[in-house]
């Protein structure tokens, strides 16, 4: 039902767990639909230097997670906006259609922690 | 790496017995049934046969069973086949919430199809209660449907009384037994049941093969029309191999049932004791009126399908009722019908157990499970509470 890379990146997720000064938290899903992802960022000349996530879900959604932060890690905050759906899909060698767009929550939660970057920094 | 198959309730392997006495009937005895010579004759036999033993397990006639191709059919049957042999007398339906699909869809059907159906609630165990039953009929009902044991939950309805409420008002009564028939008795009789749905496949018997009991002079009208087969109730050439290694699961599960249940119980009960030791995990349905080798519960802050997939990553095959783990996304509707919001019902997990368990089974799963959850927390942002997911509506497009 998974790719090799999808199990590889669930049954050991890279940059788990919280960010106390982070300078971006995106969180992106509810619990009632299964998946729940939060992202906490690190930003330094525009270049996000740390990525740590959590994230409530299956294992579509904890390979996700993993994934986005192993990409975002030395993108420049332009570069880490482009990430998609489906780059992240593409990056994890395919996901089910099932899991497409309900657990595929990645790239939305790390827009909306440059997007709180960018608001905090507009301040 | 060892493996413990803690899904039972999904399916079983075969039966060594089952597999010997369906072996001959698919190259030496392979006849049609129906035909008149020799090889016909003998499959006519062993069809017959298995009938009887299938009958026995239930204490119905063997004439009272019509072998179908699986439980969904059989369920499929009973309510389209009642309610299609009964409209000329009333056109109302009662079912439980906590149907399998295989009911609940048929039922919709019926409902688009101009019947009226009633769902009758649930307590927070799973249990219906009979008063809500017989406040439900009306002048119109003629079937009542509703589950033996939940192969989710694991609890087990009283069936009898709502069968002696069915009985009063002349209503066909219908019970779903996939889950319990062939694990826990089940007498048609003593249960008052008019039709009863079971399968092979939940007591060490064949997939493919299942049972529709109709009870001796229930009309019923047939979901597949064509040839004479059983009784011209239900058409097309028997599964002669998978009709006999049913009637042999069911001689051998009435033979053992006792043994069978007295190995799981005790079994059963330390995955719940084991279980309920860890922080945040709660049983579903009934404590006692349950399956007796079934344990669910709901664990917080954490996913089912993910829990599954780690716990199968270390050899232990379960279940989940949560909407990642189902192809239609959705919280399960037994879960959400005895109360479980749908964040909670999300960390839904059941382990069946059957002849096969072990303790040691059972001391490497009461080590693995609080690890499982445990790395699963450590991922979870809600590993400190609920905070922040109180939101109920669903946001994201699917």
């Amino acid at each position: 039902m998974y790719s090799e890379k999808v199990m590889d990146h669930f049954t050991n997720p890279r940059n788990v767990g919280e960010m106390p000064d982070a300078d971006g938290v995106g969180t992106e899903g509810n619990p009632v639909c299964g998946d729940v992802m939060k992202i906490f960022i690190k930003v330094r000349d525009d270049r996000i230097t740390d990525v740590k996530f959590q994230t409530f879900g299956c294992g579509a959604a904890i390979a996700v997670s993993s994934m986005v932060t192993e990409m975002a890690k030395g993108m420049t905050l332009d570069e880490a906006m482009k990430i998609t759906k489906s780059s992240l899909a593409d990056a994890l060698d395919g996901l089910p259609p099932q899991k497409m767009h309900c657990s595929n929550l990645g790239a939305d939660a790390l827009h909306k922690a440059i997007e709180d970057y960018r608001k905090k920094q507009g301040k | 790496m060892k493996t413990i198959y803690m899904d039972h309730v999904a399916t079983n392997p075969l039966h060594p017995e089952v597999l010997d006495a369906m072996m001959p009937y698919f190259r030496e005895i392979f006849g049609n049934p129906q035909s008149i010579y020799e090889p016909g004759i003998r499959a006519k036999e062993a069809v017959e046969n298995a009938r009887a033993g299938t009958a026995a397990l239930i204490n119905a006639k063997p004439k009272e069973i019509i072998f179908t191709s699986s439980g969904a059919e059989a369920n499929n049957f009973a309510l389209k086949g009642i309610a299609y042999a009964g409209r000329n007398r009333g056109t109302h339906i009662i079912v439980s919430k906590i149907e399998h699909h295989s009911v609940l869809n048929p039922a919709r059907f019926l409902e688009k199809s101009g019947f009226a159906v009633t769902y009758v609630p649930v307590d927070k165990y799973g249990t219906v209660d009979p008063d809500d039953v017989k406040k439900a009929i009306t002048k119109e009902t003629i079937l009542i449907s509703v589950i033996h044991a939940s192969p989710e939950i694991g609890t087990i309805q009283p069936v009898e009384e709502i069968g002696r409420i069915a009985a009063e008002r002349g209503i066909v009564f219908h019970v779903d037994a996939v889950a319990s028939a062939g694990n826990i008795p089940v007498d048609v009789r003593a249960l008052n049941v008019d039709l009863l749905t079971f399968a092979a496949h939940q007591f060490y018997g064949p997939k493919g093969a299942g049972a529709l009991y109709v009870k001796e002079g229930t009309r019923i009208v047939p979901l597949i029309y064509g040839g004479i087969q059983e009784g011209g109730r239900r058409a097309g050439t028997e599964n002669v191999p998978a009709i006999v290694g049913m009637g042999k699961a069911a001689e051998i599960a009435r033979r053992d049932m006792q043994k069978r249940m007295d190995h799981v119980t005790p079994l059963r009960d330390r995955v719940i004791d084991g279980a309920l030791k860890i922080d945040r995990v709660t049983l579903t349905g009934h404590p006692e009126k349950r399956l007796p080798g079934h344990a669910s519960f709901v664990v917080e802050y954490i996913e089912g399908e993910a829990m599954l997939l780690l716990l199968a990553g270390k050899g232990i095959y379960s279940a989940s009722g949560s909407a990642c783990s189902s192809k239609a996304l959705k919280a399960s509707p037994v879960l959400i019908s005895i109360g479980i919001p749908a964040h909670l019902a999300q960390g839904s997990v059941v382990f069946t157990l059957g002849e096969g368990t072990t303790g040691e089974d059972i001391d490497y799963f009461n080590e693995t499970f609080p690890q499982v959850i445990s790395r699963l927390r450590e991922i979870s942002p809600y590993a400190k509470g609920w905070e922040g997911a109180e939101d109920p509506t669903c946001t994201v497009k699917k």
